[in-house]
């Protein structure tokens, strides 16, 4: 730990967008997803991201989890400029750093829930010692311990949610994005799972959760409103520890 | 890393049985191409060794010349009685004793179309007058008794050997050992029987289909009673024919002189014979021709085994593109949680593997069971060379790799984005 001269925020970033921009190329004209986008998300922060329709909220996400690269700009993961890693490299980074949550669960049907639970670390040539035993303690934490051999299909959606939960936190991961977590669940069902992210967050886990819900946007910490690939407003809900509470519009973007 | 493949392979049956009536329709083409190549490889092997036992039985160091009679292009007058005079000479034999070089034994055969009988039971086998010698020469096998000797050759002995087709036909209930049995109008003493064994023709497609009622006399014997001139009685007109030997088998010394032989049995009849009265066996140039059939069988063989592995082959790249197709989402999924390249490859990879290989397996169980059935039902031998499933059971593994590349790199070079948003 350096000191560094900090102005509201002391925590470490998670990920880091510098001039980040997306651009898909539509016929003739380009429809620019990301524009000049600035922004760093911080260790322990739990974001909610809004903004209309094809605004931008799933290319952020995108980007974020290494599954998209920007077409300029730089995203740097923990530090690390993702610019240079090859494919395999972004793999392996999303297999050890990162965590998704998605709005359809994308559990495998051929796999059970503890399976499901361990494909992350599948995907590492060494995987950790005593990781099925972490496996089943988070699957009993998000309260399917007695559901280990069970298939996706014989679950109800909140269940599977649930599952996709702890297959994010598996490999303990630096950043947990979700893209509308709660979009297909009931509302008693989706308080659930955000009462979980709750408890992620208390714990100290850096939350990015895409929403369309105004609710779900006022119970994050934070929230980042989007509009045409760009940022129109920063807006911190609670305060962030050892920062002033506040409210910003920021159409020009960036907060670092 | 083992223990990853162990589980690549298991999370690969585990995809396919979400499946199983197409996983198992995609085995059936590399299932029916490998057990066809088995089958049909223990069948060609049993038929082949079969034909080239029946010609070893012939002695591949022999050199046989016949007589056949020529084909009669004029037409015979009526009741007119005429004399037919064919086949080899006693001069061929003396030449052939006399200059032929590397040769260690010869022996001439005589045959005189009589009948054998045993009270009411009677027979028209081949008789055969010739030396003791011919027993070693053409490898018969003495089944009880004993062959011909010297002795009898020097008494011109009225004594025969039967064949145990014909002892079995002419003594159903007691041995012929010592029995008097009657050929033509004399009596013999029966002294010993041989192993009955099939005829060979200088064509090796007919090899073996005659069977083989053989007796056997001195060649003294033969001479005395039987001159040269033979009458036979066809179709209300008298024939006589007049053949001096029936049969000379040439002993080669060395194996590798046999071509050179029979070459020379070859030029040296054909200078002494006006006619085409004779033929040469040479059981070694059967042999090769044997082989060279098997040779050319297995190449039409082998054309349409690839061809229907290919097609198997096919079958299964076919199925894998669709699967493929259809599991966009999972590999998105598989991607963004982790999943190199290779991992998606590797994952696709078993899969056709493991359709293949399961094919394999079911294949090489049929190709096993064929020949079983084929030799109960048809009474045919057949030979299982142990190489034969372990090479098909290979083939099938390289069918998995080859056809399974395309559609597991398809797999993995999808955007894990893109596939995430397939529905
Ligand atoms: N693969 C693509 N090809 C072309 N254009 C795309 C592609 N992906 C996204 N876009 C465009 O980029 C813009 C941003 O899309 P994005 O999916 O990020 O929106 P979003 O905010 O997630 O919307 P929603 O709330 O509907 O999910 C949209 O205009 C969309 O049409
Ligand atoms: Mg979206």
């Amino acid at each position: 730990m350096s000191s560094r001269p900090l102005v509201h925020t002391a925590a470490e970033p998670v990920a880091d967008l510098e001039h980040v921009s997306r651009v898909y190329r539509m016929g003739q004209t380009d429809v620019r997803a990301l524009d000049d986008f600035s922004f760093t998300f911080r260790q322990g922060e739990y974001w909610a991201v809004m903004g209309s329709s094809g605004s931008g909220k799933s290319t952020l996400l995108n980007i974020l989890g290494c599954l998209d690269r920007p077409n300029s700009g730089t995203y740097r993961v923990r530090g690390e400029d993702t610019q240079g890693l090859s494919d395999d490299d972004l793999s392996e980074l999303r297999s050890r750093h990162l965590g998704f949550v998605f709005q359809n669960y994308n559990l495998l049907p051929q796999l059970n829930v503890l399976e499901n639970i361990l494909v992350p670390i599948f995907y590492q040539d060494v995987p950790p010692p005593g990781i099925e035993e972490r496996a089943k303690e988070l699957a009993r934490r998000v309260g399917l311990g007695t559901r280990l051999e069970h298939r996706p299909t014989e679950l109800s959606g909140g269940q599977q949610q649930r599952v996709a939960i702890a297959r994010a936190l598996i490999n303990d991961p630096a950043l947990i994005l979700a893209d509308e977590a709660t979009g297909n669940l009931d509302s008693t069902t989706a308080q659930e799972i955000l009462a979980l992210l709750d408890e992620l967050h208390a714990e100290g886990k850096t939350i990015v959760l895409v929403t369309h819900e105004p609710e779900v946007g006022k119970r994050a910490q934070h929230l980042l409103r989007l509009k045409d690939g760009r940022i129109e407003e920063v807006r911190h809900n609670r305060a962030p520890s050892g920062g002033p509470s506040s409210s910003n519009t920021a159409g020009t973007g960036g907060a670092g | 890393m083992r223990g990853t493949l162990m589980r690549t392979v298991r999370l690969g049956v585990g995809s396919l049985m979400l499946h199983k009536l197409r996983s198992m329709l995609t085995t059936l083409g590399v299932l029916f191409g490998v057990s066809s190549v088995i089958a049909m490889l223990a069948i060609g092997e049993g038929a082949s060794k079969k034909a080239q036992d029946q010609i070893r039985a012939l002695g591949s160091q022999n050199v046989i010349l016949r007589s056949i009679k020529p084909r009669e292009d004029f037409a015979t007058g009526g009741q007119a009685t005429r004399v037919v005079s064919y086949g080899l000479l006693n001069d061929d034999l003396a030449r052939v004793e006399k200059t032929f070089p590397g040769v260690r034994r010869v022996v001439p055969v005589r045959e005189i179309p009589l009948e054998v009988r045993n009270q009411d039971r009677a027979l028209n086998p081949r008789v055969m007058s010739t030396l003791p010698i011919y027993r070693d020469v053409t490898g018969r096998v003495v089944s009880e008794g004993r062959f011909l000797s010297d002795s009898d050759e020097q008494a011109v002995a009225n004594v025969c050997v039967l064949s145990d087709e014909v002892a079995r036909y002419l003594y159903p209930f007691q041995s012929p050992i010592g029995e008097k049995v009657k050929i033509g109008a004399d009596y013999y003493v029966v002294v010993g029987t041989t192993l009955s064994r099939k005829r060979l023709g200088s064509d090796p497609a007919m090899a073996g289909e005659v069977s083989a009622a053989e007796v056997f006399i001195p060649l003294e014997t033969g001479r005395k009673w039987y001159g040269d001139l033979q009458v036979k009685i066809r179709a209300g007109s008298r024939e006589m024919e007049e053949v001096q030997l029936h049969e000379i088998v040439i002993e080669v010394a060395a194996a590798e002189n046999v071509p050179m032989v029979a070459a020379a049995a070859r030029e040296m009849l054909s200078r002494n014979h006006r006619q085409r009265d004779y033929e040469i066996v040479v059981p070694l140039e059967l042999l090769l021709q044997a082989e060279e059939t098997k040779r050319t069988f297995n190449i039409v063989l082998g054309s349409i085994a690839s061809i229907s592995l290919l097609v198997g082959g096919i079958g299964i790249m076919n199925v894998m593109l669709a699967t493929v197709t259809e599991r966009t989402r999972e590999i998105g999924i598989r991607r963004a949680l982790g999943a190199k390249r290779r991992h998606i490859v590797t994952q696709f990879l078993v899969e056709t593997v493991v359709l293949s290989v399961g094919g394999g397996v079911l294949g090489v169980i049929l190709g096993l069971v064929i020949p079983q059935y084929v030799e109960y039902a048809y009474d045919m031998p057949t030979i299982v060379t142990p190489l034969n499933p372990l090479i098909a059971f290979g083939i099938s593994v390289g069918i998995g790799i080859v056809f399974g590349l395309y559609p597991a790199w398809r797999a993995a070079n999808m955007d894990p984005v893109e596939a995430l948003r397939h529905e």
